[in-house]
């Protein structure tokens, strides 16, 4: 921070001291592009959504999501300083101003929406509890595992989602329960266990860790709802759209097949859709304060949704993660971004 | 009479009282009992013994860079070293990493020239490790001055962010520990209950709360958008929370000085400052020695809980790079290169306590 910086703050925690809060405060998107950097919250290990890769840097599917907003707010997807967080703090780092963008595999649920001061700006990962068996059981579909032994880990919503299920099928089961995740794969692995179930997308992380990862099958079958998204503080509508326009672009420019690879070439499209998402035809970054290729930028620099969830958790990665619900809505899946227009 | 009193030569003790078969007789297999629990005793060592080097050694793969270099037979090394400047550094710059070394450098070299005896100018390197080495090993790691790119503190990590909390928690803790427990001995009733109350509260709450506390409280009560430092947050809980058991390490020792020595200094006229620093100090810090270092080693062991306010130190950075998806499943290994890392710098803290111990031993041995 320049000496200026930090006579505002000094200046800042005065007016605050005696003035009412909320006072006066910086767009989220100026104070973006004064520190020349997005500050997003992360989670500091999650295979798939966040982890550190060798060359320290972060890789995964949520992280995308930050430089695609980094690429549109400040025009350099690389300009993103990653804040590991904490379960427990990630809310509060979000709420008092430490990140920008709280990217971290965070279910959307009413409860985080209306009471802690934040906005879900969509759905990035469509997520949900799911269940693993070895697959020499030869086990097809979860309605199978009647009195089956089940490995889950506790504190989590997936007891109780597993009782619900098992209830309403009319089947029995038998709890075996693991504090981590590592513990409950060993679990599974020595046969404590028929059946591992927690969340589709780290069942995935733990099959990987199974000394044969194709002993091991997910059944297609998804019991619970946990749509993962970023938040947003609220109070800057300007910031909301940003973000919400910057994952839609992701979604948009896989619908209209503009891919990190072709979108050069895309430039020269004469369809007015493709024309409209690149800024050929229009401003429509004007209403967010942002340049006009914005979402160019997004491709450019990012790629499409399709290649973020790719590299991250499909095919390019170790999980192997069908897209399932993760399709677009054309293809069978549940993603359906506004057009831009 | 005959005076004919030839010394026979001395023998040689006999065989079997002599040597390592001797020993083992006499230590190893002393009856049936004894020695049915050597067997037992030797038995579970080949046990533990046997896998544990196949794992760690024989079956281990130490050359690669990727994944795929690993048979998963043994233990895979190839993850350490493709992650060692990681855990090591951080997620510090590559290219700036240069800076880290010459503070690493410095910060040894400073502790063996105070450590060994034989070295001359101890006062003026004391000194200087203490006033100056903190401000060049800050200008170096942080950077902002003498055109050195700044590097912001959420790139610091690995064992050097360990070793900084540690230190700068020790470094820090020593002397407001000996200035509250003087507190809490005193006469003065203000400045007594504070030290107390002091005291009392920061040994009451757990360091993971006190972190959780400076991590989610504190940003609360700030207005939006002022932030303070994570790292500053956490060096300031650690140090203040390992103050408050230092106050009451210093004031076992100060309580096992007989209350003659002070009033015989009084009476030689010596001021209270005179009295603590010349008299009741030296003695007591020498007898506090191993409760000071047990306090600094169970303070190394506490930084790992920065993990939780999303600081890497060396067992976090480990941790994150278990889940990189490349690197999936070799936990085992991680966890060993951090034990192995931590038990080193504790052991060798209390090998030197031992040391000093034996070194300041004047007539107090018990």
């Amino acid at each position: 921070m320049n000496n200026v910086h930090r006579s505002n703050r000094v200046t800042g925690v005065l007016a605050a001291a005696l003035l009412l809060p909320g006072l006066a405060l910086a767009s989220t998107l100026e104070t973006v592009k004064e520190r020349g950097a997005l500050r997003c919250g992360v989670n500091a290990a999650q295979p798939g959504f966040s982890a550190l890769d060798d060359e320290d840097t972060y890789q995964g599917l949520d992280t995308d999501i930050c430089r695609a907003v980094a690429a549109a707010a400040l025009g350099e997807g690389a300009r993103v300083d990653f804040v590991p967080l904490d379960s427990v703090e990630r809310f509060a780092a979000l709420q008092s101003g430490e990140v920008d963008v709280l990217s971290r595999t965070t279910t959307w649920t009413s409860t985080r929406d209306t009471t802690l001061g934040l906005h879900f700006v969509g759905v990035s990962y469509f997520d949900g509890q799911a269940f693993m068996v070895a697959s020499d059981l030869g086990v097809q579909s979860a309605k199978e595992l009647d009195g089956a032994a089940v490995c889950t880990q506790s504190g989590t919503t997936s007891e109780l989602n597993l009782s619900d299920y098992f209830r309403l099928n009319g089947m029995s089961f038998d709890p075996v329960v693991f504090d981590a995740p590592e513990q409950s794969i060993v679990g599974f692995e020595e046969g404590r266990c028929d059946v591992l179930s927690t969340d589709a997308s780290q069942l995935y992380a733990q099959r990987v860790q199974l000394a044969d990862p194709d002993m091991a099958v997910v059944l297609p079958e998804i019991i619970s709802k946990e749509p993962l998204g970023p938040a947003v503080r609220q109070g800057d509508d300007q910031w909301f759209n940003i973000v919400k326009w910057s994952l839609y672009a992701l979604l948009n420019a896989e619908e209209l097949g503009v891919t990190q690879a072709n979108v050069d070439d895309m430039l020269d499209d004469d369809s007015p859709d493709v024309m409209r998402l690149l800024g050929r035809d229009g401003d429509y970054g004007e209403g967010m304060g942002l340049a006009a290729d914005w979402a160019y930028q997004i491709v450019k620099q990012v790629g499409n949704y399709a290649e973020v969830f790719e590299r991250s958790v499909g095919a390019g990665s170790p999980f192997n993660i069908g897209r399932g619900l993760n399709a677009l809505w054309r293809d069978g899946g549940l993603h359906y971004a506004p057009p831009i227009r | 009479m005959i005076h004919n009193r030839t010394m026979i030569d001395p023998r040689p003790a006999p065989r079997n009282t002599l040597g390592p078969v001797a020993w083992l007789r006499t230590h190893l297999f002393n009856g049936p009992i004894n020695t049915l629990f050597t067997l037992i005793g030797l038995y579970v060592l080949y046990l533990l013994v046997v896998p544990t080097v196949q794992w760690a050694f024989i079956d281990a793969d130490w050359v690669g860079t990727t994944r795929d270099d690993c048979s998963r037979e043994g233990a895979c090394w190839v993850f350490i070293n493709a992650r060692f400047t990681q855990f090591i550094y951080g997620l510090y710059p590559r290219s700036e990493i240069w800076r880290a070394n010459i503070v690493f450098a410095g910060f040894f070299t400073l502790i063996a020239w105070l450590a060994i005896p034989r070295l001359p100018f101890k006062r003026w390197v004391a000194a200087f490790a203490l006033l100056v080495f903190p401000v060049i090993a800050f200008v170096l790691l942080y950077g902002g001055y003498f055109d050195l790119p700044r590097v912001p503190t959420h790139r610091w990590g690995g064992l050097m962010l360990t070793l900084l909390l540690a230190t700068v928690g020790m470094v820090g803790a020593l002397p407001i520990g000996i200035v509250l427990a003087l507190g809490r001995r005193s006469n003065m009733p203000i400045v007594k209950s504070f030290s107390v109350v002091f005291i009392e509260f920061w040994r009451g709450v757990p360091l993971i709360t006190v972190l959780f506390m400076a991590s989610v409280m504190l940003p609360l009560f700030l207005p939006t958008g002022i932030t303070v430092d994570r790292l500053v947050r956490a060096l300031i809980g650690i140090t203040l929370f390992q103050s408050a058991y230092m106050a009451e390490v210093i004031r076992g020792g100060l309580q096992a000085i007989p209350k003659g020595q002070e009033e015989a200094a009084a009476a030689l006229g010596m001021t209270y400052w005179k009295r603590m620093g010349l008299i009741v100090m030296p003695q007591a810090l020498k007898m506090m020695i191993p409760g000071i270092v047990n306090t600094f080693i169970s303070l190394f062991k506490d930084t790992t809980l920065v993990m939780i306010i999303g600081l890497f130190d060396l067992l976090g950075i480990v941790q994150a790079a278990l889940s990189d998806s490349r690197w999936l499943g070799f936990s085992l290994e991680g966890y060993v290169f951090a034990a192995f890392m931590f038990w080193i710098f504790c052991f060798s803290m209390s090998r030197y306590s031992q040391y000093l111990e034996r070194r300041l031993n004047t007539g107090h041995k018990r």
